[in-house]
């Protein structure tokens, strides 16, 4: 497939972000004090299964961030390839069926017929006035009443598809884990299985073969059926559902990556110089802190708003604006909650100041700079690291407020918070359309659920002190 | 004690001045008034005797820091800065984009914000603290992990969720109470009450949790401990020693939140259509009513300077060991 690479602002912050997460990994593996929190986390079963959940969220959000042009159909008359004006992203053309399979207005999930009914002009000339098939949703089949043996059919072929794919990936796995441990596949197999390892394989294979059923599960039904219904202009709900999933993460993980330099600096340099820069950067949060967050961002957007509306010829297209204005949703929400995490590592640092280590550094003349790269931060990673996915949850729910605020990502994009939004009339319709809101708390509730789990499980494998939540 | 009290004080102005010159920055400088008067009056053809105009009616029209043309103080006091913001200070809000005076509106939406916050606290405090409790009374069994899971679960639902749920069973399947709208005097209790519940369930889930944290924190002390092996049952150690000690970190986040509780909910409020201080605030973000907006900030920042001035006194007053200083 030939087409022509977009970047769009937060890809770019995403493909930062895990690079700098890699680069983390990579130097926690070779800290002692940074490794066995994590070898606690893995060897916890609430921490491995909630991993894979998010690990699935996850790679819908990468793929969904690959953004580019698509090649259109037929090159030009000199040969040369045409790009569509269209920004499309990996994960819209993996599911481009479900991206083009357009209904005229709602429908419920796994329907056959619209949810209105249409005058339709018979072969008689004659009109009735009776509840449309739809376009795609089961248009294969010749009679409507085959429906349910019909699901019934696709669900088993899916779910035994499923079946087979978890079933070949945990062979591959134990393969992999008897290479590892240098014993024979049936033995380790008999471990894995018994739940007789370190690491919890079991809980991993158990977790993983169910996403993986319910992948294929889905989609055999989505190639036929809008598994989730469609919305009022007629796409499908699923889709969007799945979209979504790239703005939850976006706004969760990026909006930290924007606070945590602000943070960390202002933070520990408080904390360590005390005096006058102590003075300034406390004035400075709580300052930004009195503001109610809400309204802060709320007049913010508002100020975006009629920059943008005033400046509308600097976007080349929806998407891009669309774009600009989740970076800077992100933005604004990162400098409302950078606050908590400064007053704790100020708080951290003042402590650590007074240790003996750094007390010796100092003695000996290590410029400040040295020891707070070498002694101060390193002695507060694990606080940055707990902030950050402690934080993640409460994002992704926010988001789905400020949306309904108005002042949220763009109208335009696809989020949890806007199918919310518009499911606040539908909820009134006779009968009532649920499948929107039904749909994007579903996928919602997954990803914080698993989130909070993650976090407090994180939470407690570094910091001790405060492990008594479960 | 006075003594104290007014430091405090004092040391919450300049706060209050930054916060000040932060939201006239952003309102007036981010974007000029011209900008703003070209949003409202809709973007294509807009005549510049329009604009001129808009800006007149509502005070805009001044300069932003230095008014030349004028004579003596008149050079600082005839400015946007000066008309618009500094006048804050006073609360004195001038009168909204569309109009109306909005200290008056202030002053008459406040009370239903407050109908619904002050029973949303108090009950949610009654509920949490006890499921809490019970927890800490059961600890370490399958009631206290079932429990924490139950918190878990309901903290990771929407507040959106609960808001379109309830109304939907509630008032919609079940007919109880009407699904929005507000009535004055004993009339309205009809309408607060939906609200208020779903206030309450909605904060179960991580009011519940962190009491219970607070909680089995104290159990692991060691006056605990004494207790115990002076004979005291466990009930009674529960009770007198540990929800009490507990209270006081519980006391002092509920004090913080207090003035706040005036600003009302913007969810619930709009969802039920509550003329409060919350919706007040939604109606003026999505008319886009940049007076209003600029007062809620100010009026939010000082209720919080308000909030955080409180809870260092209570602290002083409940907890002996803190000294003021």
């Amino acid at each position: 497939m030939i087409s022509q690479l977009v970047i769009l602002w937060t890809d770019a912050l995403i493909f930062l972000l895990i690079t700098l997460a890699v680069a983390f990994g990579v130097y926690a593996s070779r800290k002692a004090h940074l490794r066995r929190p994590w070898g606690l986390v893995v060897r916890s079963r609430v921490g491995v299964g909630t991993m894979v959940v998010l690990a699935f969220y996850l790679s819908v959000g990468v793929l969904d961030s690959i953004h580019f042009h698509p090649a259109a159909e037929s090159p030009d008359s000199a040969g040369k390839v045409i790009y569509s004006s269209e920004i499309i992203s990996l994960f819209d053309s993996m599911v481009s069926g479900l991206r083009a399979r357009q209904e005229k207005t709602y429908s419920a999930p796994l329907a056959t017929h619209l949810y209105a009914k249409e005058s339709t002009e018979q072969a008689d000339g004659s009109t009735i006035r009776d509840f449309p098939r739809l376009e795609h949703g089961g248009s294969h089949l010749s009679d409507p009443d085959q429906r349910d043996a019909d699901i019934v059919r696709l669900s088993a072929i899916g779910i035994l598809k499923g079946l087979a794919v978890s079933v070949v990936a945990a062979n591959i796995l134990i393969v992999l884990l008897a290479v590892a441990a240098r014993r024979t596949f049936g033995e380790r197999a008999r471990e894995v299985l018994s739940a007789n390892t370190e690491i919890p394989w079991r809980v991993v294979l158990t977790v993983l073969g169910m996403m993986l059923v319910i992948t294929f599960w889905s989609a055999e039904l989505a190639s036929r059926y809008h598994i989730l219904g469609t919305d009022k202009v007629g796409e499908d709900v699923f889709y969007q559902a799945l979209k979504s999933i790239r703005t939850g993460l976006v706004i969760g993980t990026l909006t930290t990556l924007v606070m945590l330099p602000l943070a960390i600096m202002l933070g520990i340099m408080a904390g360590y110089f005390r005096g006058w820069v102590d003075d300034l950067i406390q004035y400075v949060y709580t300052t930004l802190n009195s503001i109610p967050g809400v309204l802060l961002i709320a007049a913010a957007i508002l100020m975006l708003q009629i920059y943008m509306s005033n400046h509308a010829e600097e976007f080349n297209s929806l998407v891009e604006r669309a774009d600009l204005r989740l970076l800077f949703l992100c933005i604004i929400l990162g400098v409302t909650s950078w606050t908590g995490l400064c007053r704790l590592l100020r708080g951290e640092s003042m402590k650590l100041r007074e240790v003996d280590y750094v007390q010796a550094a100092n003695a000996f003349g290590v410029s400040h700079l040295q020891i707070i790269g070498r002694h101060i931060l390193p002695n507060v990673l694990h606080i940055v690291l707990i902030t950050v996915v402690l934080d993640f949850s409460g994002l992704v729910l926010a988001e789905a407020v400020l949306s309904y605020v108005n002042i949220g990502v763009d109208p335009t994009m696809n989020s949890w918070g806007n199918m919310i939004n518009s499911a606040r009339l539908e909820m009134a319709r006779e009968p009532i359309v649920w499948w929107s809101l039904a749909a994007a708390m579903i996928f919602m509730f997954t990803l914080v659920l698993s989130a909070n789990l993650f976090a407090d499980v994180v939470r407690d494998a570094f910091d001790p002190r405060l492990g008594s939540s479960r | 004690m006075m003594a104290y009290i007014v430091r405090r004080a004092i040391y919450s102005i300049p706060i209050l001045i930054g916060v000040n010159v932060l939201t006239f920055l952003l309102f007036f400088v981010v974007n000029s008034p011209d900008d703003m008067a070209r949003m409202n009056l809709g973007l294509k053809r807009v005549t510049p005797e329009a604009i001129e105009n808009w800006k007149q009616e509502r005070g805009y029209h001044l300069p932003l820091l230095y008014n030349a043309s004028a004579q003596g103080t008149a050079r600082l006091t005839e400015t946007v800065f000066f008309q618009k913001s500094v006048k804050l200070f006073r609360f004195e809000f001038g009168s909204s984009d569309s109009g109306r005076d909005i200290g008056y509106d202030i002053s008459q939406r406040m009370w239903p914000s407050l109908a619904i916050a002050v029973p949303v606290l108090i009950v949610g405090l009654l509920v949490n603290i006890s499921y809490a409790l019970l927890i800490a009374f059961f600890r370490a069994t399958y009631i206290d992990f079932w429990s924490v899971v139950l918190c878990v679960v309901m903290m990771s639902i929407s507040g959106l969720f609960y808001i379109i749920g309830g109304q939907y069973l509630i008032s919609k399947l079940l007919h109880l109470v009407p699904i929005s709208g507000y009535d004055t005097g004993l009339n309205s209790i009809k309408f607060l009450i939906l609200p208020a519940i779903i206030g309450v369930i909605g904060g179960i889930g991580s009011g519940t949790r962190w009491y219970r944290t607070l909680f089995l924190e104290e159990i692991n002390k060691d006056y605990v401990r004494t207790a115990r092996a002076k004979g005291l049952s466990e009930t009674r150690v529960l009770f007198r020693h540990v929800l009490k000690n507990a209270l006081i970190p519980i006391l002092t986040g509920v004090v913080v939140i207090l003035p706040l509780l005036f600003m009302g909910s913007l969810i619930t409020e709009s969802f039920f259509g509550i003329p409060g201080l919350g919706s007040y605030t939604i109606d003026a973000i999505n008319s886009q009513d940049f007076a209003i907006v600029r007062s809620m900030v100010f009026l939010g920042s000082v209720l919080y300077i308000l909030g955080l001035l409180m809870t260092d006194i209570s602290y002083t007053l409940v907890d002996p060991r803190v000294r003021l200083s």
